[in-house]
């Protein structure tokens, strides 16, 4: 190492130490005693206590933690693709000559910058089974709305919803991807006599597929970890513990029941699953994305 | 010819889909804005209207049932006016005392008034001591521990938290106040006296009908009218957003302790991510790029798997309870500001940093006077959504925060609708308003600021 480099390294550690101690104190450090916890029983009072993969084994056989399992996927499955096509649909419309075309984007975005419990407040009204608007529009047109945030079967629903409704972010992101596609691959498209159909699945797709796997991702991290919305709206738990999420029931474990240990554990089975469908999304998407020429 | 009708098509879809976006957030404006029981009514209507009629030679807003629906909108010789109703006026019995007018509440709700035997009322009233901290409701202290002598008297007082506390007052400081509304005969320290008076000291006054709940001593009866005698009046009841604070107690609280977390949080991203996004993009060291893809995973730890262990610590260091757990973190730089920043630094031509280092600049200098001017944009949009995140946070005050004192808005939100949920959807949805239109602002003082950063963390990703 030349005299510089060394000097460069010193500097260049001095500028990112805080993140070097912030990593250790607030990264590093959390990740291994989590990782010890879940081995542990541990109710934060008292000093934690090995007990193997006792923690691990008790959730196979527990049965809130699979419905929370489920409502989670259940909720995964839906509103992940919902909201990236309705996102590229949007997307697609507002990219053409439009007049008034910033009144439009500004108002499918506004409603993804809305703090999560205004959100939740905003939902528990429209859809309130009793006075709300969205029982009452459909009272107009003959059908008796369900009670939607009462009766088990329309929770979740009722919830993706909700999430599809804050898409706007998504929205974004594939304008601008979209502003990139050259012009001249729809045009000779078009020569061909390419329906517009045809045109969004085989030019704009692949075209701008590095932003679809981007929200992809992003969509499985944030729907993986849903917690907001259906604690603040169902309590955190629901008719049935139909909107009982992952998150919540690890909220729950750790904060209200003082299993910080299965917490713990419950967390690194999320990550896993976290880490698992990322990567079979990146495995998926090796062969679909397209990175002009970057690659 | 098919070119126009796509067009049509496209504007058709665009537009119901601008409205299904937008309506959730009209109609919370639009109950926010509402009397209760227009809220909960059935056809829902969008703007708060009240009906005025003449009453006794006063228009004054009533309660109707039902409208008959007219035949022809604006027809005045429909006959739907003629048709006979039945509407709600609201009133009041005043009775003077100290040159005030007072609601009082006739014992016997079916005195006749035109007599002349004395009827007995009961009347509410408070004793407000004048404190330190303002006018508060008082009770003179038990005899036996109270000193009552030389003008000075022994109370005990309810602050604005709630708490009782005893405090010496000048006997002159103590004012017998006669309560005007609901929420005055609800409060502490509340006393009722029965009077008797002679039926023409009272005087009977109507109240307007959307005030009727807030009111003390309000008694409705029956009116007969037609259609007709009826006039509608929109009226927007930006009250309900001052009442609703009322109704949350700490609203102020609420917001100071946010206010302080974001101005925090900003402060701390804003220091901290941009030395380190310097450190990873302006200076050539060995295994810098390997260091920064560690950075970069750290953005896949899911919050839960570290949750439990940031609690334990933080209980450790007795921050559990305080703001501390919620600010003090972001002065050690987030992996994705810093991203943000670093994709940003690195579009500066090296050739300005190479030049100011020939000039004899110290790397700080080259940072504070050359770097940071130039990246204000990214800068902006780093602190743009510090300040959302922190504002919009639910999961972080949820967690670490135990007393009301140290409340969020979106936790004491969250706090409101457990407590009073179901029942007072105008106040919930003025509340709402009040923690949603902030945001919103922002945004629309930042529109470009947002977009461009929203796009930036997308498309480089």
């Amino acid at each position: 190492m030349t005299r510089t480099e060394r000097q460069n390294l010193m500097k260049g550690l001095a500028f990112i130490s805080p993140w070097i101690v912030g990593f250790a104190v607030f990264g590093l450090y959390p990740l291994g005693t989590s990782l010890y916890y879940s081995f542990c029983d541990y109710d934060v009072l008292n000093k934690p206590v090995f007990i193997g993969t006792l923690n691990y084994q008790d959730m196979v056989v527990d049965s809130v933690f699979w419905k929370s399992l489920y409502n989670t996927f259940y909720f995964a499955i839906f509103s992940i693709p919902l909201g990236l096509i309705l996102a590229l649909l949007i997307a697609v419309m507002l990219n053409q000559e439009v007049k008034g075309r910033s009144i439009f984007r500004t108002a499918y975005y506004l409603p993804s910058i809305v703090p999560l419990v205004g959100v939740s407040m905003i939902w528990l009204w429209l859809f309130n089974g009793d006075f709300g608007l969205v029982n009452f529009a459909l009272s107009k047109i003959g059908i008796q709305g369900p009670g939607w945030l009462t009766d088990e079967a329309w929770v979740k629903p009722t919830l993706v919803m909700s999430g599809v409704w804050q898409v706007g972010g998504t929205i974004v992101i594939f304008l601008a991807a979209l502003q990139d596609v050259p012009r001249a691959l729809y045009e000779s498209a078009q020569i061909d006599g390419a329906s517009a159909p045809v045109r969004l699945l085989h030019i704009t797709v692949p075209m701008i597929s590095p932003a679809i796997y981007f929200n992809l991702v992003m969509g499985i991290i944030g729907a993986l970890q849903e917690f907001v919305r259906p604690f603040v709206m169902l309590g955190g738990s629901g008719p049935n513990r139909s909107a009982l999420f992952y998150a919540i029931n690890l909220y729950q474990n750790a904060f209200d029941y003082l299993n910080m240990g299965y917490a713990c554990a419950m967390a690194w089975v999320l990550f896993v699953i976290i880490v698992l469908m990322t990567w079979g999304a990146t495995a998926a998407s090796r062969k679909h994305v397209y990175y002009g020429g970057d690659s | 010819m098919a070119h126009r009708l796509r067009k049509m098509l496209l504007y058709v879809v665009l537009l119901t889909g601008a409205a299904v976006f937008t309506i959730p957030l009209l109609w919370m404006l639009s109950t926010a804005l509402k009397p209760i029981d227009q809220a909960m009514s059935s056809p829902p209507r969008w703007l708060a209207y009240k009906q005025l009629m003449d009453v006794d030679g006063q228009s004054i807003s009533v309660g109707v049932e039902k409208i008959p629906t007219p035949g022809t909108p604006g027809d005045d010789n429909d006959a739907g006016l003629d048709t006979p109703i039945t509407v709600q006026v609201a009133y009041q019995w005043l009775l003077e005392i100290d040159g005030e007018r007072v609601p009082v509440k006739p014992v016997d709700s079916d005195f006749d008034p035109d007599t002349d035997a004395p009827v007995a009322v009961t009347v509410n009233h408070h004793l407000q001591a004048d404190t330190q901290a303002g006018q508060r409701p008082a009770r003179i202290a038990a005899r036996g521990g109270g000193r009552e002598d030389g003008g000075q008297v022994d109370v005990t007082v309810i602050d604005a938290e709630g708490y009782m506390s005893r405090v010496t007052v000048a006997r002159s400081d103590l004012r017998k106040t006669y309560d005007q509304t609901i929420k005055d005969t609800e409060a502490s320290f509340g006393e009722i006296e029965t009077l008797n008076v002679s039926p023409a000291m009272l005087s009977k006054s109507l109240v307007p009908w959307n005030d009727r709940k807030d009111l003390a001593h309000v008694f409705v009866e029956q009116h007969p009218a037609t259609a007709g005698d009826l006039h509608e009046e929109i009226s927007l009841r930006w009250g309900n957003f001052g009442k609703a604070i009322e109704a949350m107690k700490m609203f102020p609280t609420y917001l100071k302790n946010t206010l302080f977390l974001c101005v925090m949080t900003v402060i701390g991203t804003v220091c901290s991510s941009t030395l380190v996004a310097y450190g990873f993009s302006r200076i050539e060291w060995p295994g810098r790029d390997k260091v920064f893809l560690i950075v970069m995973a750290t953005m896949m730890i899911p919050f839960p798997v570290v949750m439990v262990p940031l609690f334990t610590m933080f209980r450790d260091l007795g921050w559990i309870g305080t703001l501390k757990p919620l600010w003090v973190p972001t002065f050690f730089a987030g992996a994705f500001n810093v991203f943000l920043l670093r994709q940003f630094f690195r579009t500066i031509p090296k050739d300005l940093s190479e030049s100011a280092k020939i000039d004899g600049c110290s790397e700080i200098r080259i940072f504070w006077q050359i770097i940071l001017p130039l990246a204000r944009p990214a800068i902006t949009v780093v602190a743009l959504f510090q300040f959302m995140g922190t504002w919009n946070d639910f999961l972080g005050p949820l967690i670490y925060l135990t007393d009301q004192n140290d409340f969020t808005l979106a936790l004491g939100l969250q706090f409101f609708q457990s407590k009073s949920g179901g029942t007072q959807w105008h106040y919930l949805m003025a509340a709402s308003t009040l923690v949603v239109v902030p945001v919103i602002v922002l945004f629309f003082l930042a529109q470009k600021t947002f977009i461009e950063g929203i796009s930036m963390s997308g498309l480089k990703g």
